[in-house]
């Protein structure tokens, strides 16, 4: 995985010093909360509901053991003992103090870490599939052209304030474990007949409160011009993007407006205008950064006694069968660590189970571990005879859950319990649809429910095969109701059932939908397939008849 | 009755206005009545609170009660970690929330 150089540590390292002087002068007072906001939210430190909250930056979502175990420490150490990684592939910590957030910057930076570009209207943390350099249906490893867009993207002058925040995605596979389409700019490396290596680009996708998805406008930019193709959507954008208005500000806005055809059009001229310009990062950079991502040194067949899953516990198999995923090298396989615990609080998890995940990356995945968007944390290159032995630490140590796209693993947002612009709990609702339908789960199958306590989206509601969106109503918390949305290949949007519910009415409602699924699914069909197939008035029949 | 609210600079904390200085416990939060500008300007110069804002609330048996649901989380703390709320002891104490 990527190191920093002595450029990198030094740049870090000065926001630190940078950031521990503006504290000083605000604690001191030579500065109003007016003039620091800014300061603070671009060292993703916000003010949420019970106390400061501060977003660490976890690119592409991988992480060293090292790293692991620092984001374990800082939770003990300056938080209430836990974290809560995010839809974004970072992590969240909820109860810090604004007199150690210096100390903290300073001990993340120490393992290669910081919190710049986690909040404002700049290019965010850039994600990637949490199986990159392991999935077997790869054209190839994705995270060294999202590292060169970290790099090219932090710090970048012109892009340090646009019109609005800015996700990208690059993923390297048909199938999209990234939600792709659903951002500002999606990015899949692609390998055209002549086995030649391109991105297509996707731009302006979205969710938040106008969701739409991202229409590809060119489906094959070499990939030594893809920083150069960046910079030119980019520039449209930060020209013609809606200032004047928060609620149109995003790219997905502009590209609607404009239509694809004419934002297409002026993106093409830029980029011509800028290859003359010769801003492409040099090759020698990139290859040093893909030096870095090198596949580890996997053993082969025939050097170890057993590369086979004995399968004899049921609940390990079940675990097996659920949570793990095929990997491009024989005798190994990408196991996924369940943050969803029946009950449990989506996405948390304790200083030290972090710790336990860190131990276990480095001593049965080559170091490294994954946070993925869906709020769990992937091992991506298990040893298969060596499967077994980290279940048994994982059961132990209550990280087994064996639900992988299943009804309990739900996607949830803070909500209302933390956040300070929901407008209803998430995280309740989860809790009680996970007990509710936990003897279900196996019988129902992938079914992905996501829960978002405001119109922001943050929890992916509109990507949900099942979605729930928090409203206020009148002072009370309210939840709408979708069905059919899908992030991955066959990107879709949600549909509204109809009239909201309060929090026990959207708990039945989901069983209802759950319910009528498996009384009318076909042969071999998910849940999403039976909606599609069968439509959603008859699915509304079954929750309001 | 319109009480105060906020939070403070170095800590973050939920703090409320009782009528002399900031209270952890929303149960201190007393009536500003049509001072609450006054006060929260004197305050926030002071660094004495942090993003402070007014609110309404209703005495309610000896307690006050935001009326809105966000300001009742604040009080209390998150509903679904009873353990890191100010009364961790109390297991009825969510129902107060909601």
């Amino acid at each position: 995985m990527y190191r920093y150089d002595t450029y990198d540590q030094a740049m870090v390292d000065a926001r630190v010093e940078e950031f521990r002087d503006q504290v000083r002068r605000r604690l001191e007072g030579h500065i109003t909360e007016d003039q620091f906001k800014p300061l603070r939210l671009m060292n993703g430190l916000y003010l949420q509901l019970h106390a400061y909250m501060l977003r660490v930056a976890v690119p592409y979502g991988t992480l060293s053991s090292a790293q692991m175990r620092m984001l374990g420490d800082i939770a003990d150490k300056y938080d209430r003992g836990y974290g809560h990684f995010t839809t974004r592939q970072n992590i969240q910590y909820n109860w810090i103090k604004l007199e150690d957030a210096p100390d903290i910057l300073a001990d993340l930076a120490k393992v290669e870490m910081h919190a710049i570009q986690t909040s404002g209207n700049c290019i965010r943390n850039t994600t990637s599939d949490q199986y990159a350099g392991a999935a077997a249906d790869e054209v190839v490893d994705p995270r060294p052209y999202a590292e060169l867009i970290r790099q090219w993207s932090t710090f970048h002058p012109e892009f340090s304030f646009l019109p609005r925040k800015f996700k990208m995605a690059v993923i390297a596979s048909d199938t999209d474990r990234a939600a792709m389409k659903l951002h500002d700019i999606g990015i899949q490396i692609v390998r055209n007949e002549a086995g030649e290596l391109g991105a297509a680009f996707y731009v302006g996708g979205g969710m938040g409160r106008t969701p739409m998805i991202a229409p590809c406008i060119n489906p094959f930019v070499p990939l030594d011009q893809m920083i150069t193709y960046s910079e030119a959507a980019l520039r449209v954008y930060n020209r013609h993007g809606r200032r004047d208005n928060k609620y149109k500000a995003r790219i997905k806005i502009l590209v609607h407006e404009l239509g694809k055809d004419e934002y297409t059009r002026q993106v093409e001229a830029e980029f011509q205008h800028l290859l003359g310009q010769n801003i492409e990062p040099p090759l020698a950079e990139l290859e040093r950064i893909k030096a870095q991502f090198a596949d580890p040194p996997f053993e082969k067949i025939g050097t170890v006694p057993t590369f086979e899953i004995d399968r004899s516990d049921p609940d390990f198999a079940l675990w097996v069968d659920n949570n793990c995923l095929a990997h491009k090298q024989s005798g190994y396989i990408a196991a996924t660590i369940s943050l969803k615990p029946i009950g449990g609080i989506p996405g948390d998890a304790s200083g030290e189970q972090i710790r336990l995940m860190a131990d276990l990356a480095r001593d049965y995945s080559f170091d490294e571990c994954r946070v993925t968007h869906a709020q769990n944390i992937v091992l991506p290159h298990v040893r298969k005879d060596q499967l077994y032995a980290l279940w048994q630490q994982l059961d132990a140590a209550g990280l087994g859950t064996p639900n992988l796209d299943l009804v309990g693993d739900i996607i949830a947002c803070p909500g209302l319990d933390y956040c300070s612009l929901a407008n209803a709990r998430s995280i309740p609702v989860a809790q009680k649809i996970g007990q509710r339908l936990a003897a279900k789960q196996q019988e129902i199958g992938e079914l992905k429910l996501k829960i978002s306590g405001c119109i922001n989206a943050c929890g992916h509601h509109h990507a949900g095969h099942i979605g729930i969106l928090g409203v206020d109503k009148k002072g009370t918390e309210n939840y709408q109701l979708l069905l059919g949305g899908c992030e991955g290949a066959d990107t879709s949007l949600g549909q509204i059932t109809g009239p909201g519910f309060d929090e026990d009415g959207i708990v039945d409602a989901v069983e209802k939908a759950t319910q009528f699924y498996l009384a009318q699914r076909g042969e071999g069909e998910r849940f999403l397939d039976t909606y599609r197939r069968v439509g959603m008035p008859a699915f509304k029949e079954a929750i309001y008849g | 009755m319109k009480i105060l609210t906020g939070n403070d600079l170095k800590s973050g904390a939920v703090t409320w206005w009782d009528g002399v200085q900031w209270s952890l416990h929303v149960e201190d939060a007393v009536d500003v009545g049509d001072h609450a500008d006054t006060i929260l300007a004197r305050e926030q110069a002071a660094r004495r609170v942090n993003a402070a804002y007014a609110i309404e609330a209703v005495k309610d048996e000896g307690s006050v009660r935001p009326a809105h649901i966000k300001d009742r989380i604040r009080a209390l703390g998150p509903t679904v970690r009873p353990d890191l709320t100010l009364k961790p002891a109390d297991p009825e104490a969510g129902n107060w929330v909601i």
